[in-house]
């Protein structure tokens, strides 16, 4: 059964700054838009006083580790947290055990998304398992709805093999997404490689591995005229990079994550593998030049990387533990808070509009997905909405996530900006910053 | 700057400073005393519990800690966790709190993995912790050993006792760190334990084996080896890490014996006052020829000796210490 919801008194996110106005959504659209409007009878009333409404965020990056570990998440516990933080629509990553690498699997996580309270999208790996050595069956995962192959979690390293798939996918209009790693040179580093790693007896993931693989990939784009995602860049030559490559026009797109241009590479010193990631936290130099570089063109989105890991997996020696940590519920803020000064129409374009286009989410017809995200908020359109407050602050408590894992890097952080209200398809699955 | 470890974890010599470092040095020499009595005992640390936890293999650390704390009177849980059920995989903090509930005070701790101690020392605040070697990262007691080994024997050379000289005869005194640096704990301690008292210490090793980042360290680097060595007062071997792939960070051994070893004819070209210290065990025949041993200036078997003074001093200050006694005079 459908609702009917009045969002009253926030400033709606254009495409050209923040206009007020109050927001009536029905039968799963947005029916009217205006100045003042008058709830309807029966209508649950949301309170956007102060707040920005948009279009739902999308998350290009989540590892949801169902099926196979779900003790650190499911689909469903995944996609409570991704609509904690403002998320109508979020990609799973397909690095499960076993691998989402047939339509058998990749339907399996559709099936099991049907449960969850956003938009649940898989994603497909580029080689079966993961392993590199021969190439998944990608189109026929495109027929059911895939539109993204990754074999993230490592990157594919033969550069034979990824000039196969980039040509093999350029047909079917999908697009591969590449983990920035040459793992010759980063695979036994647990941090990045500098001064620090060298004091700290940790061995290092060398940006130069990143920058390498980009470089790589940039020209088998260039050869092949392929589509091509770079996932989770965290140096600033890295971005560089791709700025060269769009400005030739090549088909590459490009994301950053929270935790690459908000935490450095000295919160390692403390041994914490909650701090560990792939690729690594970077120096402060980087950390800079991916936040200024939020303002610019050449990043496409902000992408979680969400990876919850069992705590006692976290209680391994740091050159043991697993990399990773979360980000759904605390991407909004800290992007918000790597803008400066209130930046709503590039906000929603980082977290919403952007990686939507990337996961062509905004296509009418896509089979498995409740309507458009990411578009823009009109009559008539997919009520797909987030209402963010950008002055609110709030203290990060671990033991207060939607996520079944624990493994947050911003304990006890202050967070300013957080989610008032998620709709999803026309229904109110976060109000008052909680689940309904 | 920790100014002293009385009443401390003992994790790393980075921010420990000098007056705290002869703090050590001071107390090792006063148990070093002890070590001479026809009874090598004393009741400093009587109803202490100080366990031994070594994930990774070492006879000769393990024997020297526990035969530390034993001749303090401390009760010595033992655990060689290298050869038990502990393995990879299993959670630092199951198994600190396993052990922590049988009671103990302080524990001394070895880890194949950088960091393992700090770790450690976050699950239980309570008990003192030991780090015996982690990983690459540090080996704090080797440091303090090799420091108390070169006072005491230019202490001795000078006619004195370490006690009365402090740090001073670490001024300008001339360290050379030879050979794999990169994959050596050891080397980290000991660089800054000397550079803290005073010296000037020098690395040299190939290219591949210094740290990625070794201007960071404090230490000068040279590439001249035979030149290094006429310039040093002390010369500390390390030993080639084979184990943690260093074999593929030269072409062979026998070309870092030649480029890098202490050859039976580099021992003889050094002057007779230049200590040779080697933190074992060694790889005889790669890092030095099997006859440099028997020099007169080779520190080796010292070194093994002030272990135990060394690491009953720092049992004692962790344990029996206490800040307010150690800074309040």
């Amino acid at each position: 059964m459908s609702e009917t919801v009045l969002i009253r008194g926030g400033s709606v996110v254009t495409r050209h700054g923040l206009v007020r106005g109050d927001v009536i959504v029905a039968d799963g659209r947005v029916s009217e838009l205006g100045e003042v409007l008058d709830a309807p009878a029966g209508a649950t009333v949301i309170d956007a006083d102060g707040a920005w409404v948009g279009p739902g965020f999308v998350d290009l990056h989540a590892h949801l580790r169902e099926p196979g570990r779900e003790e650190a998440e499911t689909i469903e516990s995944g996609a409570a947290a991704a609509a904690l933080g403002g998320y109508t629509a979020i990609l799973a990553m397909p690095n499960t055990e076993p691998t989402i690498d047939s339509t058998a699997l990749a339907t399996y996580v559709i099936e099991r998304g049907r449960r969850a309270v956003i938009d649940v999208v898989p994603t497909g790996a580029i080689t079966v398992g993961r392993l590199g050595t021969q190439m998944a069956p990608i189109a026929e995962m495109a027929e059911i709805g895939v539109r993204l192959f990754t074999d993230d979690g490592t990157g594919v390293q033969d550069p034979s093999m990824m000039r196969r798939a980039l040509t093999y996918a350029k047909p079917l209009g999908v697009r591969l997404a590449q983990h920035c790693e040459d793992e010759a040179l980063a695979a036994l580093g647990s941090m990045n490689e500098g001064a620090l790693s060298s004091r700290l007896g940790l061995l290092g993931r060398p940006a130069l591995a990143e920058e390498l693989m980009v470089i790589r990939d940039v020209e088998l784009v260039r050869l092949t005229g392929g589509a091509m995602h770079f996932l989770h860049l965290s140096t600033a030559r890295s971005l560089q990079m791709v700025a060269l490559a769009k400005a030739e026009g090549l088909n590459v797109t490009c994301e950053v994550a929270p935790h690459h241009f908000t935490l450095d590479e000295e919160l390692c010193a403390s041994f914490d593998p909650l701090f560990k990631v792939h690729p690594p936290l970077r120096g402060v130099s980087d950390v800079v030049a991916l936040r200024s570089a939020l303002l610019g063109s050449v990043i496409d989105a902000v992408a979680t990387d969400h990876a919850p890991h069992a705590e006692q997996l976290k209680e391994l020696p740091f050159d043991e533990a697993p990399p990773g940590m979360l980000g759904l519920e605390h991407a909004a803020a800290l992007t918000h808070e790597a803008l400066g000064a209130d930046q709503p129409v590039r906000l929603f374009e980082l977290l919403s509009r952007g990686p939507a286009a990337v996961a062509q989410l905004r296509a009418e017809d896509h089979p498995r997905i409740s309507g458009e995200h990411g578009g823009v908020l009109e009559v008539g359109s997919h009520a797909n909405i987030v209402v963010f407050d950008p002055q609110v602050s709030w203290r990060v408590d671990a033991r207060q996530l939607a996520s079944r894992s624990t493994n947050t890097p911003y304990e006890g952080r202050e967070m300013r900006g957080r989610v008032r209200a998620t709709i999803v398809a026309g229904h109110v699955v976060v109000a008052n910053e909680e689940l309904q | 700057m920790i100014d002293s470890i009385a009443g401390t974890n003992l994790l790393t010599l980075d921010g420990v400073s000098r007056r705290a470092i002869v703090e050590v040095l001071d107390h090792a020499e006063t148990f070093a005393e002890v070590n001479t009595r026809a009874v090598r005992k004393v009741p400093t640390l009587k109803g202490k519990v100080v366990a031994s936890l070594f994930f990774e293999e070492s006879t000769r650390t393990r024997l020297s800690f526990e035969t530390a704390a034993k001749r303090l009177s401390a009760d010595v849980l033992s655990l060689a966790v290298a050869s038990s059920s502990v393995k990879k995989g299993e959670s630092l903090h199951d198994t600190i709190a396993t052990i922590d509930a049988l009671g103990i005070d302080a524990v001394v701790m070895r880890h194949s993995s950088s960091g393992a101690a700090v770790q450690v020392s976050r699950f239980v605040p309570h008990v003192r912790v030991i780090n015996a070697g982690d990983g690459q990262h540090q080996h704090p007691t080797q440091g303090l050993l090799d420091a108390f080994t070169v006072r005491t024997a230019l202490a001795e050379r000078h006619g004195t006792r370490g006690v009365e000289t402090g740090s001073e005869l670490f001024d300008g005194l001339r360290v050379l760190i030879v050979g794999d640096v990169r994959h050596s704990r050891v080397a980290r301690s000991d660089a800054l334990c000397y550079s803290t008292l005073g010296a000037t210490v020098r690395v040299c090793a190939p290219g591949t084996l210094l740290p990625d980042d070794v201007s960071s360290w404090p230490v000068e680097v040279s590439s001249d080896f035979e030149e290094s060595l006429q310039w040093a007062d002390v010369v500390g071997l390390l030993r080639l890490q084979r184990e943690r792939g260093s074999g593929s960070f030269v072409p062979t051994l026998r070309e870092f014996t030649a480029t890098h070893g202490l050859t039976w004819e580099r021992a003889l070209s050094l002057a007779p006052t230049t200590l040779i210290m080697h933190p074992g065990p060694m790889n005889r025949g790669v890092e030095l020829d099997s006859r440099v041993t028997s020099l007169p200036n080779v520190m080796i078997e010292r070194q093994v000796a002030s272990g135990v003074p060394v690491r009953m001093s720092v049992l004692y200050l962790a344990l029996a210490g206490t800040r307010e006694e150690s800074t309040g005079e």
